[in-house]
């Protein structure tokens, strides 16, 4: 009994495979071309040009596998040999032989990017650090729950209007763009119930929404049969403190700043999201006709400002309001205060007072409000998570690399003779590329 | 006569409890006399429904059925809430994937109906020709009655199962083929009544008064026992018995014969056909296990987390300004609603919100690459055989019970322990006559085949010559004692002498044994009329009439047939195992013989022993009486046959044995030894003998040159007076033997396989029966145990004369091992159908032996050596692939919803989602499911020819490696880890003023979105790590589907969409993009998130290197001390036998 040693045994790498696919692309090629005599087949199969191609180091392989491949083949002059088998198609797709990148992660090809991460990193995290440190910001608490804050008296609802003015002092000056934001603590603007408390249709003037505006609004969608708008809780709890800024010059005559209020939502909500009611020429307050305002709001939204480009729904405070923030203590743009002179500082250091209207009740929920001055980098405004996180990252990673390197070396020693001996391409070439 | 009127089946037509009894058919629906009332019985109607819907029921029938899958009704439960309760997500989320999911499968299940209805009306509507009132009358197939006359012509299939009555050939015979029952595509001949055989038209069949008693449906295809009673003028009822030889079955074809008449016993759904086509029994598999298991932890986190969200919404909300605060009133209804209802509604809704930790599209994702990925064993090229072309076969995908069957797919990989039938699987099932011997003569025909037929008297080249008559005694009872038939190509009589005899057979020892009688000078001829023709060495033609065939089974391992000779004489020939045969002849006569087949069985020959008998015809008068009755027989029959058989078969003269060899199938050795390495535990269970087996073992290296052989057989047994005694002390003695080998080292048991002793067992039906069944009752469980756990300690387990059942047995006493080790069954003939059923895994042989094994198994494939890559590659392959997509979808599960859990802290427990709805809903089906699919489906992660030709690998993964708790607690720590970088990471980037250079802010839709962007990312990228096998597909999908998750983005917030209540998505994305922070925070996030995973990989590297190398060292070893691959099957058997206690 005598046992033929299998083809199988054989080590086989890729490379022959790859041959032995094309090699049988071409092989069927030709036999079309001598189709109807048998000589084709009888021609010597290993003499072909395209079977010696790249085949060299792999001789006596490469003959193995195309002398299988003749079997595999099938007798091709047979007759109506070929006419109705069940022979699984010899394609790539269906052999689980597509052609493909095997990436064998090696330490040798995954060090490298411990190095290289840490190259970039530490740079990058270096210069964001560098500019968020630049950036001027100075916060100002005015909710006024301490008995000492000049705001203190604001807190009980009799005093209407409550007009409190708080000093603060700039050491150094404000270059560039100043942005003014207000900040709010505890209050709960993406809670579920607040967030889905509006009417985007309304909103975006859609006269029948304007009318009937959602349930989701309730319990701010009517007021006395009338509909609210803008409706729901979002708009209704609209923040509407006036804050303003003087600068106390030398001469004891405050200067105020020129606040910019246009300028502050995003350019689409302002121009496509946000629209007023259509119809009535300019009167806004026509075309709001048939709806009541918001029961905390002291104006109607016609009278939310004199001008007329931002009055209405697209009064830019009400649309940065609208936006509703991702977490309970936020801040919001409130105004712009643009450089006017390269000479000048925005905002020079000196002393300014900040004259409040204060109308937002916030203690009752144990809130805070806060104004915020900030100069603005490319990277927004003062944000040292950013590049800390990236200093340490890079710095992590590239510590690891030193180390695994170090590992890795001793460990090599050991292995060299080892390698040697296996010889085999997938321990040492790291990538096995079939394309 | 009895009548026992079967009950007339209700609306359910084949319902299992109504299979006992019997049941009359009047033929041709005539009353059988005027006595006697014709009482009309109610059978089926000979409709065929496959089809499992009608277009009124589809719909509610297919939703009621999808819905009783656990994981639909989930999703369901979880719309409904989402319907019924106010709830943060809208019901579109859940419902449109399950909606998609549910109408996809039901437009497939549809589908398939219909065209299960299109076949039945065909096979329905088409037309058949039924004798009434001695007029051929057309009428469409589902017409028939039981009872109805049915005519067939050639070529055509039967309608229905009917007993032949007339052929219109003399002697009313017919010749079917079952090709679509069982793929047998030999002819099979089937036979009339005889006194029915002259009833040749319409006329005069319709004057047939009959009655047909017969068993109720019963599915196995080759078992049939009826009566028929036939009244002639005389009133005096004739019963003949009725054999599977008389029943045609619904499905066959008529071939080569004209037309037949036949009567309806069995219709529509009683058909044998339609009974067998019931669906197979479930396997589930170890992946869905841990799928289920999974699903738990899962469920209980989704829980915890709805619980906890839950008790601390309400102990948040317990200050009243948290509760309802100024700005953010409840409606009068909220304020009005219970409390305890709120906080259960409040529960659902933080279900609904978490719920997208178990995903719908995870099924259906599993489902796909089990379906798609089955189709790579099928379209493997390697599997395909030239000789039978045909390729390998996944039987369970075709069935479309949707989960269980098609999980099989996976199981291959964790295969603890394979079964291998002997014959046909490890072997090729090609017989071949070696020798034979003849009183103890060996006669070796070695110069006869180049002569030819036409050789007659020459001198044969005996080593030894015996008696003239004896030889040619042998020689006829070879020629006769058989039943091979002789393939014709047309009916034309006489055609069988001319042309080259073809022999058919389902035995292929028979068709070895006619051809080796053929080259001694005796050719069979083939089957006349009951007679038997041979032509003698004087090329004579002799005929035989053949009286009574005794045939073959597997229990008496022995067929006679009794013959009369032309002057008279009448003789019994049998053959049969040498245990069969030896207890039934004279005793002087063995000895001889025996040394001649045992040492043929040592050579891994198959032996039968030959010996007749003479009848006297007083005998034969009392045998034929006797047999006749047994025949007859409705019940026991089988039982009452065997006792006939044993009485007839005794006392014979034994004439002599012959050999047969059986080849060792190509590559058989290669396969059990790469399947050794990959550490699998392969038992052989074979009906033959021991010695032939054993032989066979050492061949195909089931056992070595140094495996040392525990044999527990009647042979070691039976020299002690009390047998259960000594097999006491040989368990006992064993054992201690393998536990002395092993000290308590079942943790590197596989390991120690390589360096220790191997031992081998070999153990024999009886002496398992007597394991199994020991009388003591007290000591039987003692006595599994020490069998048990010798067998575990042993590398190979030889079983050898195994009953199919016994095969079974020991299957299923594997099976519930400690640690349900996962089983698979090789093999392919019907005596292993048993065994494939019962393991886990049943692979069929498409052998010889029909197509039996092959259609009750899972997968089939054409040969042993196949098994191998099917195994290593294939199931590895798969195993790697589905666990996993199985861990990646928790994966990204848990990493998907955790931020979505956390920022329940910042949003006061308000259940607002993180995600939009279209992220929410899109993240399953679109932005992460195709690049995991093709992953699925292409991923190698090791080379398929690695994989073949390296066993060790499948080692790797044995034992539900990647499915086990620590690799499910590394995957669930990281989905951790980075759902809390993603969450966290963004987190600290919204505590600045604002993100961008103009100074605006940014809100909640735009946190959720960079969450989800770095989440994306992340995973996908994850998968990308993953992958070792990058062909176009995986670029495709891969960047593609980032690719998409970007368009998608700027697209969904690109348009005020007009059905929207809420344009929350309104240029969010495209603002976000617009912030450089952004940008780095988004990439800072991925990397920290990747950074273990490729941290890991080095680590592994470095720990891979040296395991390499340490592998590396032991093949070096290997290789220096390889056996020499081929050897000379004598030489290892005899040296062997050393080695055997």
């Amino acid at each position: 009994m005598i046992r033929r040693p299998s083809a199988e045994e054989c080590p086989t790498s890729s490379a022959p495979r790859r041959r032995r696919l094309r090699w049988w692309r071409w092989r069927r090629r030709r036999r079309r071309r001598s189709s109807g005599s048998c000589q084709g087949q009888q021609a010597d199969p290993f003499g072909g040009p395209p079977a010696r191609r790249g085949a060299a180091p792999r001789g006596p392989m490469a003959m193995n596998y195309n002398a299988k491949d003749e079997v595999d083949g099938g007798p091709p002059c047979a007759p109506g040999g070929t006419a109705k088998t069940r022979r699984p198609d010899n394609t790539a797709f269906k052999q689980q032989r597509l052609p493909a990148w095997q990436p064998i992660l090696t330490a040798g090809t995954v060090l490298p990017i411990f190095f290289i991460i840490g190259l970039i990193f530490i740079p990058i995290g270096i210069g964001i650090f560098v500019t968020s440190n630049n950036i001027r910001e100075i916060e100002i608490d005015y909710t006024g729950t301490e008995p000492s804050s000049p705001c203190n008296k604001c807190l009980s609802p009799d005093v209407t209007p409550c007009i409190c003015t708080i000093n603060f002092t700039l050491e150094k000056s404000f270059e560039g763009n100043v942005f003014m934001y207000y900040g709010l603590s505890n209050f709960y603007q993406n809670h579920r119930r607040y967030v889905k408390s509006r009417d985007d249709s309304q909103l975006n003037g859609d006269s029948s929404a304007l009318l009937n505006p959602s349930k989701e609004c309730e319990p701010y969608r009517r007021n006395e049969d009338k509909p609210i708008a803008p409706c729901g809780a979002i708009a209704n709890s609209m923040f509407n403190d006036t804050l303003e800024l003087f600068l106390i010059g030398n001469d004891s005559y405050p200067m105020p700043i020129a606040l910019k209020k246009k300028g502050i939502a995003w350019w689409t909500d302002k121009n496509v999201k946000f629209r007023n009611p259509p119809g009535g020429d300019n009167n806004l307050e026509e075309r709001f006709k048939g709806t009541t305002k918001p029961v905390n709001w002291l104006k109607p939204v016609y009278m939310l400002d004199s001008d007329q480009d931002n009055n209405g729904f697209i009064n830019e405070d009400f649309i940065v309001w609208m936006r509703t923030a991702a977490l309970p203590t936020f801040r919001k743009l409130y105004r712009l205060i643009e450089r006017k002179s390269d000479l000048h500082p925005t905002l020079p250091a000196g002393r300014y007072y900040l004259n409040i209207t204060y109308n937002y009740p916030v203690h009752y929920f144990d809130g805070r409000k806060r104004m915020i001055l900030s100069t603005i980098s490319w990277m927004g405004g003062k944000n040292p998570f950013l590049g800390i996180a990236y200093i340490a990252v890079g710095s992590i990673s590239f510590l690891l690399g030193v180390v695994l390197l170090l590992i890795l070396f001793k460990g090599r020693k050991s292995t060299a003779e080892l390698g040697k001996l296996l010889g085999r391409p997938s321990s040492s070439a790291s990538i096995v590329n079939h394309m | 006569m009895q009548m026992v009127p079967s009950l007339p089946p209700a609306s359910e037509c084949a319902g299992e409890e109504k299979r006992v009894g019997t049941r009359t058919v009047f033929v041709g629906n005539h009353p059988v006399s005027e006595t006697e009332a014709y009482i009309a019985q109610r059978f089926c109607d000979n409709r065929i429904v496959s089809s499992k819907y009608t277009l009124w029921n589809f719909l509610p029938k297919n939703l009621f059925e999808q819905f009783r899958r656990i994981a639909n009704f989930y999703f369901l439960i979880i719309f409904l809430v989402q319907v019924t309760v106010d709830t943060p997500t809208s019901p579109v989320t859940s419902g449109l994937p399950l909606f998609f999911v549910i109408t996809v499968t039901a437009i497939k299940q549809g589908y398939e109906d219909w065209l299960r209805h299109r076949a039945d009306n065909e096979v329905n509507k088409s037309t058949v020709y039924i004798i009434e009132n001695a007029k051929r009358v057309r009428k469409e197939s589902e017409k028939i009655k039981v009872g109805d006359v049915v005519e067939v012509q050639a070529d055509e299939t039967f309608p229905c199962d009917l007993i032949l009555l007339s052929s219109c050939t003399t002697d009313g015979t017919c010749y079917v083929t079952t090709a679509s029952l069982d793929g047998e595509s030999n002819c099979k001949t089937h036979y009339a009544v005889r006194d029915t055989v002259a009833l040749c038209t319409a006329e005069s069949i319709d004057t047939l008064r009959a009655a047909i008693e017969c068993e109720q449906p019963q599915p196995d295809l080759y078992k049939f026992v009826g009566r028929i009673n036939i009244y002639s003028n005389s009133l005096e009822a004739v019963a003949r018995s009725l054999g599977p030889e008389n029943l045609l079955l619904k499905g066959a074809t008529l071939k080569n014969t004209k037309k037949i008449y036949g009567v309806a016993v069995y219709t529509g759904m009683e058909t044998k056909m339609a009974l067998n086509y019931q669906g197979k029994s479930q396997k589930r598999s170890a992946v869905e296990k841990s799928i289920n298991a999974f699903l738990i932890v899962y469920l209980f986190i989704l829980l915890t987390k709805a619980a906890v969200c839950t008790t601390l919404k309400y102990v948040w909300q317990s200050t009243p300004y948290n509760d309802e605060p100024w700005y953010n009133q409840k409606t009068q209804k909220e304020r009005e609603t219970l409390k305890v209802l709120k906080m259960f509604t409040d529960f659902l809704s933080f279900m609904v919100l978490f719920n997208f930790i178990i995903p719908v599209s995870m099924y259906v994702t599993v489902e796909m690459q089990k379906f798609l990925g089955s189709f790579f064993i099928s379209w493997d090229k390697d599997f395909y055989d030239e000789e039978i072309n045909e390729g390998a076969l996944v039987n369970t995908s075709d069935l479309n019970e949707e989960l269980g069957q098609l999980c099989l797919m996976v199981k291959l990989y964790s295969v603890d322990y394979v079964f291998t039938d002997k014959t046909g699987t490890l072997t090729e099932n090609s017989m071949e006559f070696i020798e034979c011997c003849i009183d103890g003569h060996k006669y070796k025909g070695v110069t006869q085949e180049v002569d030819g037929l036409s050789q007659t008297d020459g001198p044969l080249t005996y080593f030894d010559k015996a008696d003239k008559n004896r030889e040619e005694l042998f020689l006829r009872a070879l020629c006769l004692c058989h039943t091979v038939e002789i393939k014709t190509n047309d009916a034309v009589d006489g055609a069988t002498e001319s042309a080259e005899l073809t022999y058919i057979s389902s035995s292929p020892d028979e068709i070895a044994l006619v051809k080796g009688a053929k080259k001694y000078g005796f050719t069979f001829l083939g089957n006349r009329n009951g007679h038997m023709r041979v032509e003698n060495q004087r090329k004579e033609i002799e005929e035989y009439e053949l009286l009574h065939t005794l045939n073959f089974d597997a229990v008496r391992r022995r067929m006679s047939v009794i013959v009369k000779t032309q002057e008279g004489d009448i003789l019994l020939f049998c053959k049969g195992a040498d245990s069969a045969v030896f207890p039934r002849v004279q005793n002087h006569e063995i000895e001889l013989t025996k040394v001649h087949v045992e040492r043929n069985a040592m050579d891994g020959y198959r032996t039968l022993c030959v010996a007749f008998k003479e009848i006297a015809p007083d005998d034969y008068e009392r045998i034929n009486r006797q047999l006749i009755e047994a025949k007859m027989a409705l019940q026991d029959r089988e039982e009452k046959m065997e006792k006939v058989f044993d009485d007839i078969e005794t006392n014979m003269n034994l004439i002599g044995a012959t050999a047969v060899e059986d080849k060792l199938q190509d590559q058989a050795a290669e396969t059990i030894e790469a399947l050794h390495a990959a550490g699998l535990k392969v038992w052989v269970l074979t009906g033959d003998k021991m010695e032939t087996a054993k032989s066979t073992c050492y061949a195909c290296r089931l056992f070595q040159t140094n495996t040392e052989l525990l044999e527990l057989t009647t042979k070691t047994i039976e020299e002690s007076e009390r047998k259960e005694d000594r097999l006491h002390e040989l368990l006992i003695e064993y054992r201690k033997k393998l536990l002395h080998e092993f000290p308590k080292s079942t943790r590197s048991l596989k390991k120690a396989w390589t360096e220790h002793q191997e031992y081998g067992l070999i153990i024999d039906g009886s002496t398992l029966s007597l394991i199994l069944n020991s009388s003591q009752d007290s000591s039987s469980n003692n006595y599994k145990s020490i069998f048990l756990q010798i067998c575990m300690k042993c590398t190979a387990v030889l079983c050898c004369r195994m009953a199919p059942l016994q095969k079974a047995q020991i299957v299923r006493m594997v099976k519930n091992l400690k640690g349900s080790p996962i089983t698979l069954s090789i093999g392919d003939g019907a005596n292993d159908v048993s065994m494939i059923l019962e393991s886990h895994v049943g692979i069929g042989i498409k052998g010889k032996e029909g197509r039996q094994a092959a259609r009750n198994s899972d997968y089939s494939v054409p040969k042993f050596k196949h098994l191998k890559k099917l195994l290593l590659a294939h199931g590895h392959l798969y195993y790697v692939r589905i666990a996993h997509l199985v861990q990646y979808f928790f994966y990204k599960n848990l990493c998907f919803i955790l931020p979505q859990f956390l920022y329940q802290f910042f949003c006061g427990f308000s259940q607002q989602p993180l995600y939009d709805a279209a992220y929410l809903t899109m993240y399953n089906i679109c932005f992460t499911s195709l690049p995991i699919l093709a992953y699925s489906l292409l991923e190698q992660h090791i080379n398929v020819d690695t994989l073949t030709s390296d066993p060790r690998l499948y080692m790797k993964i044995s034992g539900n490696a990647m499915l086990q708790l620590s690799p499910f607690l590394y995957w669930t720590f990281l989905a951790a880890f980075e759902g809390t970088v993603f969450f966290f990471g963004t987190y600290f980037l919204f505590q600045t003023a604002s993100l961008e250079e103009n100074g605006k802010v940014y809100g909640n839709w735009t946190f959720g979105t960079i969450v989800f962007t770095v989440l994306v990312f992340t995973v996908t990228l994850k998968l990308a790590l993953d992958t070792r096998f990058w062909t176009w597909i995986n670029h495709f999908v891969i960047w593609g589907s980032l690719a998409f998750y970007v368009f998608f983005s700027f697209f969904w917030g690109g348009i005020i969409w007009p059905f929207l209540k809420q344009q929350r998505m309104y240029f969010v994305f495209a603002q976000m993009l617009s912030s450089v922070s952004t940008w780095l925070a988004i990439i800072l996030l991925i990397f920290i998130s990747l950074f273990p995973e490729i941290l890991l990989i080095v680590l592994k590297n470095v720990r891979r290197r040296s395991a390499r190398s340490n592998l590396s060292c032991r093949r070096a070893s290997d290789s220096l001390s390889a056996r020499p691959s081929v050897r000379p099957l004598l030489l290892r058997t005899f040296s062997d036998e050393s080695n055997v206690l």
